[in-house]
This record gives structure tokens, sequence and C-alpha cells, in this order.
């Protein structure tokens, strides 16, 4: 078969994963390499599909034959979907190719399992192994890690790779045992934990060794020491599937939050699950569940960046899911008003994070300028965050919210209308947000702006 | 000192224009602007105007009204001429390493008042050193302003520049890369350091109307602008790319408005993916039902 063809289903059948963001690798060039590639942080998106993701990667499987029968998986076993499969050289000369023409910031490699798990594993990190150590190339490598592979193979995956990503699949055991018998909840959860470590390691390697590295004086030659043995730079991430099973949202975020918490993983991808050509008869037939999609994340980041505990998020008497027509911040308001108006001149930082409409970026903005005046109603303004929902949670210098509207019953009904007048934007959170221009650190975390 | 006669009879004019060397030479502003600080020069005694030296057919280009051109014509002074006016001493202006980062770009915006603008903040400044922290001051706001679209404008091209393969000329036989891109703001040479970091093994080119840089393996060089016939035509290889575009798109979560926003329409004529979009919009509604079906 030819690469194209190939790459057409390959490529096809990897595009349901959506843990495919490049981000978390600073200060890495070419210069002075015999390659090419770099990361300078915050990766790039070169493109964007018409379903509004980001195009980052080159994301791909190396083969989508597979011993294994995951329901919701258009590789399994018992699809009847056309397979095909990669050689390791074809996907360091395409991923070369596609980066050479700037369309790319690197690969992001999986597969469905061939044989046994290390001789999967072992194409993977050969891939890997190739670009850079045949090729010097320095861009972005995300390789998705088989979980139970042997634990040199994790290692050596992790020396060549920028991220690392075990499927922890679906929220809960009981989901994972029900539509993907083969696998093994405990495994994922110790390979992850495995991960973690080397990183922990890895980063503390470094430390002490820029700890202990000689300042040179201006104008001597620099001392050059063996660099600290690097192990994914960029972390560890994992994806769930949401909508396949009957999992609820507190329950989905109960397991992200026992994630970050426990294997300090970047990030938690929510895919919702997407009907897929030859859908095994055990599954939901509807359309993607987006909008829950959408609602998780924007939990998560409640999560990450605005203080919020997972239980605090689904509110009680909801069936443990989250509110479809409201972002999860203004619902928790809603549920919470005695706390409000909140004195945007006096409130601490840690309250201002939870006025919705106002982002983290908004509220540094606003703890800056309150520093030199009292703010009103036309800095408000000025700043460009003086929206409805914002308003009816705040207070000002010269404006005061009734109590009355407040508490009305109303409220929440009032709000809704006025932001579907005013411009609703979803920015599509399981992508990697623009504007990277100025704000490259607090962009992503405008979710709520 | 020595002072330059004819420099100091355009000081005692009702205004002076300064000259910078292209329309994006902060380096140039920031030198003048130093100068004129000291001088305590009224920012609407000061006009500013750029060469556009690498232009085709673009002559200098005086950013205010032509008539008013017309009468200072030749008393142009350049940023170094400044520099040899006799100054009296005084304290310099400090800036955050952010707020001069925000200058630079802003001066890459092509608003015809942004080094007045530049110049009318500092200027204020000067007199009153609140206005420092002062984010909500409506003049550093739209610097602001300039300074984010022209940040936005860097990004983009970093993102959608797109190399393509001409037979190389040089002994080496090694493919010359080369791109055509039509920035909205003075960035390319903005831009530039990121693809030298990136690709510094091979040759390329990135080719615009206003002027193009090269990358010889050693330096960058500027170049005169180009024309879009002088691009490259598309090559064989590019087909994988397409290929690709093609089968990463999920038609079943269709988010037309997401990917506007993130790729502009401005943007395709030069993306060669984008010939792809409609087809797949249009093909799937179509693909998700036959999905949903089976
Ligand atoms: S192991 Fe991976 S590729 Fe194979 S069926 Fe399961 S999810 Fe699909």
């Amino acid at each position: 078969m030819e690469t194209i063809a190939k790459l057409s289903i390959l490529a096809d059948a990897a595009k349901y994963d959506a843990s495919c963001a490049s981000s978390g690798v600073k200060g890495r060039n070419s210069l002075g390499g015999k390659g090419m590639g770099s990361s300078e942080g915050m990766g790039i998106c070169h493109s964007y599909a018409p379903d509004g993701r980001c195009i980052s990667l080159l994301k791909i499987l190396l083969t989508n034959f597979c011993i294994y029968d995951c329901r919701y998986c258009i590789n399994r076993k018992s699809s009847n979907v056309q397979r095909a499969r990669f050689t390791a050289a074809e996907v360091v000369a395409l991923t070369l190719d596609f980066y050479r023409r700037n369309c790319i910031e690197g690969l992001f490699l999986s597969s469905g399992i061939i044989q046994s798990s290390d001789y999967t594993m072992e194409q993977l990190v050969e891939v890997a192994r190739s670009l850079r150590e045949d090729h010097d190339f320095r861009g972005y490598i995300h390789l998705k890690t088989i979980p139970d592979a042997a634990p040199e193979l994790l290692a050596l995956a992790g020396r060549y790779a920028d991220r690392l990503s075990i499927n922890i699949e679906l929220p809960t055991p009981e989901g994972l045992q029900q539509l993907a018998p083969e696998k093994n909840a405990k495994q994922i959860q110790s390979a992850m934990g495995d991960v973690a470590r080397h990183i922990q390691l890895a980063k503390q390697e470094g430390r002490s060794q820029a700890a202990s590295s000689i300042i040179s004086l201006p104008g001597s030659q620099r001392v050059r020491r063996a660099r600290p043995p690097r192990y994914a730079p960029g972390g560890q991430s994992t994806q769930m599937i949401v909508g396949a099973d009957d999992a609820s949202d507190a329950a989905i975020l109960l397991t992200s939050s026992g994630l970050y918490g426990g294997h300090g993983l970047r990030r938690v991808y929510y895919s919702a699950f997407s009907p897929i050509p030859d859908a095994s008869a055990d599954l939901p037939l509807q359309a993607p569940p987006l909008l829950r999609e959408h609602r998780l994340y924007q939990a998560d980041w409640l999560m990450r960046f605005y203080g919020f505990a997972h239980q605090e998020i689904v509110l009680p008497g909801s069936g443990g899911m989250l509110d479809l027509e409201l972002d999860p911040k203004l619902a928790w308001a809603l549920a919470h008003r005695q706390h409000f108006p909140m004195n945007l001149n006096r409130a601490p930082k840690e309250w201002l994070l939870r006025v919705p409409g106002l982002g983290v970026r908004s509220v540094q903005r606003l703890l800056m300028a309150r520093r030199g005046r009292s703010l009103r109603l036309a800095d408000l303004q000025q700043l460009r965050i003086a929206t409805a929902k914002v308003l009816a949670f705040v207070e000002l210098a010269d404006y005061h919210p009734r109590r009355a509207d407040l508490e009305s019953p109303l409220l929440r009904q009032q709000l809704l209308q006025r932001m579907s007048h005013g411009v609703v934007q979803q920015k599509h959170s399981g992508m990697r947000l623009p504007d990277m221009g100025l704000s490259a650190k607090t962009s992503q975390l405008s979710l709520f702006d | 000192m020595d002072t330059n006669p004819e420099s100091s009879s355009a000081v005692s004019r009702d205004f002076l224009v300064i000259e910078l060397a292209q329309p994006d030479d902060f380096d140039g502003f920031r030198q003048a602007a130093r100068v004129l600080l000291a001088l305590n020069a009224e920012p609407h005694a000061v006009r500013w105007r750029f060469c556009q030296p690498l232009a085709q057919q673009m002559p200098t280009q005086d950013l205010f009204a032509a008539d008013e051109a017309g009468s200072v014509v030749g008393r142009a002074l350049t940023p170094d001429a400044l520099d040899q006016l006799p100054l009296p001493p005084t304290q310099p202006l400090r800036l955050g390493k952010s707020q001069l980062s925000t200058l630079r770009l802003a001066c890459c915006h092509n608003l015809a008042g942004r080094f007045a603008l530049c110049y009318r903040w500092l200027h204020r400044l000067q007199s009153d050193h609140r206005l420092r922290l002062d984010a909500l001051d409506s003049d550093w706001r739209e610097i602001e302003r300039l300074a984010k679209a022209a940040g936005r404008e860097i990004h983009k091209m970093h993102a959608f520049v797109r190399f393509r393969p001409v037979p190389g000329t040089e002994a080496d036989g090694q493919a010359m890369q080369i791109a055509w891109f039509e920035p909205e703001h003075h960035v390319l040479r903005a831009a530039s350091g990121f693809f030298r970091r990136r690709f510094p093994n091979m040759r390329w080119a990135i080719l615009t109307p206003q002027c193009s840089v090269y990358w010889d393996l050693e330096q960058l060089l500027l170049a005169p602008g180009s024309t879009a016939d002088q691009a490259p035509e598309p090559d064989a290889g590019e087909q994988l790319w397409l290929t690709y575009y093609r089968s990463t798109f999920n038609p079943a979560r269709l988010k037309e408005q997401a990917m506007q926003r993130e790729m502009p329409r401005k943007y395709w004529k030069n993306l060669p993916e984008a010939v792809l979009i409609s087809e797949l919009v249009a093909g799937a509604r179509g693909r998700t039902q036959r999905m949903l079906q089976t």
C-alpha cells in the first residue's frame, strides 16, 4: 500500500483522540544542531480542521490492527474497518516532511496493539529514537504508551518523548470492565504512577544539577557538563471518553481530581464519545454530547485554576450532572448568592476568581488596576469586562446592584436571555486557545472571560 | 560641543520631522525618542515618517497629510543626526521590560500614527511618573491594542507560513524552502527569528509584498518585496498534507465557526489545505448520518 493510502487510514483512525496539543517544553531550538525543530513554550496551532480543532501535531496510529476489542474503538478487532500499518521509517519521513513545510509542531503517535504490548511499544519507541538520534529532530513528540509494556520500554520512551500519555479511557473501573474487558484499571493506574515517578526523578536531578553548576565569569569559556537525563519534560496526560457509559459528571470530576492530585497529570482530556462507522451494538447511537464535554472542560479549569474543589462544582440536587444551560461557575454563583455581590475594590483574589464572567486574566488586571484607583463602572468597560454576567454579581464605587435583583428567582432566566443576545462565544475548551502572541501564559486561562 | 547647523535649524522650526529607517524601526524610534524627551519636544511638534528601503514601488511614506509633507521635505532628521544635538542633562526615562516589548510590538502595527502615539505616551510619562502604573490610561490601552494585534499577526505567521521545496541552486544540492505570506502588519522581521531557530540547517525564504527574508544557513538577509506569482507552485508532496488534513477531520463534530475564529478567511488564500474546507463541510452531515445509521 502506498504511503498516501496508509496515511488516510491511519490518520482517520487516530482522529478520535482529543489529547493532541503540544505545550510545556521550553527553550529548545536547533541552533548548533544538525537537524531541525524547536519548542518554545506554547505550541502552535498550524491549522484548524472544520471541526474547530487545532492541528498542531501529526496525529496518527502506527497501525490500526489490534488484538483487543474495546467497544468504543473504531480499531477494535471486531470492526470491519480497513487496516494498514506504517513502518517506523515511513512515520519518520512523514513527520520530517510536514515539519519542514511548517505544517506541524511534531508528532503524536499511538498504535493499536499488535502481537504483544512490548512489541508494539518497541515500534513506537523506535520512531521516536530515530527522529531524535538519526535526524536530531528537536520538535515535539508525544507517545501514547501501552500500560502493560515492560518498564524498560517506558523508561526509554520518556527519554525521547516530550509527553507521554496513558489513556484512562473511561471514568470508572466498572465502565472499563464493561466496554474494554481486556484492559485493566489497576494496571493503567500503576503505569501512570511509574511515569509520574520517572518525571519526578528527572526533575529533581535537573534541579540539583542546576544548583551545583558553576557560574562562569563573563568572557570565560562556558563550562560544559552532561545534560541531566530528560524524561517527558512536557509531563503526562490522559484521555477519558464521555458519554459511552453511564458515569455521571460528578464521577468524572472525582476521577480527574484524583489523577491531578495522585499522578500530577498535566491535562485530562475529555472526549465526547463520537459515533464511529461500524459501531458496536453495546453503544449509544446518538450524536456526541459536545456540550457536556464543553462543560466538563470548564469544570476541569475551575479545579485547576480557580480554586474549586471537585465536589463543589456539581451542585446538590442535580443528580450528579453539570447544568448544560449555564457554565459551571455561573451555576455555582446562582446557587450561592449569599456570597454576592462581590466588591471588586475589596474582595481578595480567591473570591474575585469566583465571580462569573471573570477569567484569571481579568482578575489579574483588576488587581493591578485597583492598586492605583477605586474601580468604577467605566473602568470595567475600559478593561472590556463589563458583561451582563459580571455585573449581576459585583459592586463598584459607583455601582451597586439591588439586593432584590440578586435574590430574584428570575435571575437565572434573565441571565440566560441576556447571554443569548450577547456574543456567546463558546471557545472550544478541548483545544489550545488562540492569541498567544502577547499573553502566552495567561491566554489559556481565559475560558470564562 | 559641535552641533550640526542644519539640525539645529530644524529644531527651531515649528516641528521636527524624524525619518526612521524602516516601517518597524523601533530601535531608531527609541534612539530618537531619547533625544526628543531630553529636549522636551512637544508631541504635536514632532512628525514621524519612515523609509521603505525594500519595497519595490513604494517611495518613502509620509505619516501625515501630503501638503504638509511637501513643506518639510528635506528637513527630516534621522535618529543618528538627532544624536548629534547637545542635550541638557536629564534623568533618562526608565521603562519596565514588558512595557518596552509592548512598545516594540506596537511599532510593528500598520497604523500610521503608531510612532506618534508611542511618543506621546512617553512624553506624558516623563512629566507624570504615575502614568507608568496606570494600566487604564487611554493612550496606553491603545498602545496595548496595537501591540496585541501585531503580536497576534506574528503568532499567526509562525503558524500559517507554508514552505514549498524548490530545487536548490547551491553546490550542496539542498532544496530551498520558499513561502509566500501576506502579513497585515510590519512583522516579517519580528517573526523571522523563530524560523531561524527552528530551521537553521535548511535554506529558506519568506516572500512578502513589502520585503523578503532569506536564510542562507549563516545569516538572515533582507531582500525586496515580491509578488504572489513569484511564489512556488504546489509540489507533489503537498498531497500528503492535504490527505492528512482531510482524514483528521471528524465530521460528527463540525464546528465551522470555531475554525474560522482561529483561522480567519484572510489567511485561506495562502494555506494549501483551505481549498478542502468547503468540500469537507458540505459532506459532513451526510457522513455523520451514515455513521449513526450503521
Ligand atoms: S487497545 Fe486501543 S486500538 Fe485496540 S481496540 Fe482498544 S482502544 Fe482500540
